[in-house]
């Protein structure tokens, strides 16, 4: 679920850490840049691994800081299309489960891929499972351990695009931001829970 | 910033934990360090995480001892990572990790590398105590 990045970039260290060791003082730079943040089609970042090619320094006029191009392995978060991972369930709604990894929420389980049949409840605000055509309900209950397989990842560009051109409608306020907040979701994991033995890990307990 | 390559290797999430540690250790070495807030959170959500996962009870030395039996078995990097990272105990987690598992894998092999994953890879050490009482 973690791979080693290759990455380039050139780094600007300002006079003020001039004291430390270049070295340490790169890395708190990539770190302070890079870390906890989603890297277009790469992946989430979660530390510096190593520095692996540190070219010479140079300073640009009318700038005391210098600028080391630097190429530097870091560890991202970036599971593969199949893997099998073991995450909590964060909250139900019509749209699908939502799991939480504890450090990356986007991963979203979309009805059409629990475990068949299931059916919303809409008075518990939960997902359930009708196992045996429904002799058997089992609920997908927020905070429960779920294992489910990576089916897709979708990365949205989130960098500031230009003012858009067609103009403001204020009426469409209240209903925006929720909407708003799904597009910018940088990295989405599409899951899927419906095969044996994926699904909450207590349905599968007794079984060995 | 320029990517040279996106996935130049993979990790397991033993290096992760190892490297994480490190950082946290470091950081809080330092005297004052507000600077690198998005560090730290990652630092402590992940390693929360990794916490959870069987991770926690593995070494260099098992970790090495574990591959080197799983050999025989021709399986691919990946099935042997999620074997690492997921630490399956029942064969209903060996199919999933393991693709055709039905074709590829005799029932004994299954049951031969659910040894190999008991035996070789510690776990929690209550559910050591359940497995055993289990098996009698």
């Amino acid at each position: 679920m973690f791979v080693l990045a290759k990455l380039q970039d050139v780094v600007r260290i300002p006079p003020w850490q001039f004291n430390k060791p270049l070295t340490e003082a790169i890395t708190e730079e990539l770190n302070r840049k890079l870390s906890n943040r989603v890297l277009y089609s790469v992946g989430l970042c979660i530390a510096l691994h190593d520095i692996v090619k540190l070219e010479e320094s140079f300073i640009l006029p009318g700038d005391g800081a210098s600028h080391s191009r630097t190429t530097f392995r870091y560890v991202v978060f970036r599971p593969y299309v199949d893997e099998v991972l073991t995450g909590r369930i964060k909250s139900c709604s019509s749209d699908g489960v939502q799991v939480s990894l504890g450090f990356f929420d986007d991963i979203l389980i979309p009805p059409s891929a629990l475990q068949q049949p299931a059916r919303f409840d809409e008075a518990e605000q939960v997902w359930i499972w009708e196992y045996e055509d429904g002799k058997h309900s089992l609920f997908m209950d927020p905070g429960e351990e779920v294992r489910f397989r990576v089916a897709a990842e979708t990365f949205t560009d989130t960098t500031p695009a230009g003012p858009e051109l067609s103009p403001a409608e204020p009426s469409a306020p209240p209903a925006d931001p929720a909407a708003g907040q799904q597009r910018h979701t940088p990295y989405l994991i599409t899951a899927t829970v419906n095969e044996p033995g994926l699904g909450l890990l207590s349905w599968w307990a007794n079984l060995s | 910033m320029e990517i040279l390559d996106a996935s130049s290797a993979v990790l397991c999430n033993f290096e992760v934990y190892e490297l994480l540690q490190d950082v946290k250790k470091q950081s809080s070495g330092k005297k004052k360090k507000s600077q690198q807030k998005n560090l730290a959170t990652i630092t402590y959500e992940t390693l929360r995480f990794l916490e959870s996962t069987p991770c926690k009870y593995q070494s260099e030395r098992c970790i090495r001892e574990f591959l080197l039996a799983l050999t025989k078995f021709q399986l691919t990097k990946s099935e042997k990572l999620q074997l690492l990272n997921t630490r399956p105990t029942s064969a209903v987690e060996i199919q999933l990790i393991i693709e055709e598992s039905e074709e590829r894998l005799k029932d004994e092999e299954v049951e031969e590398i659910l040894n190999l994953v008991k035996t070789l890879l510690p776990g929690p050490p209550e559910e050591a105590a359940a497995d055993g009482a289990e098996d009698t």
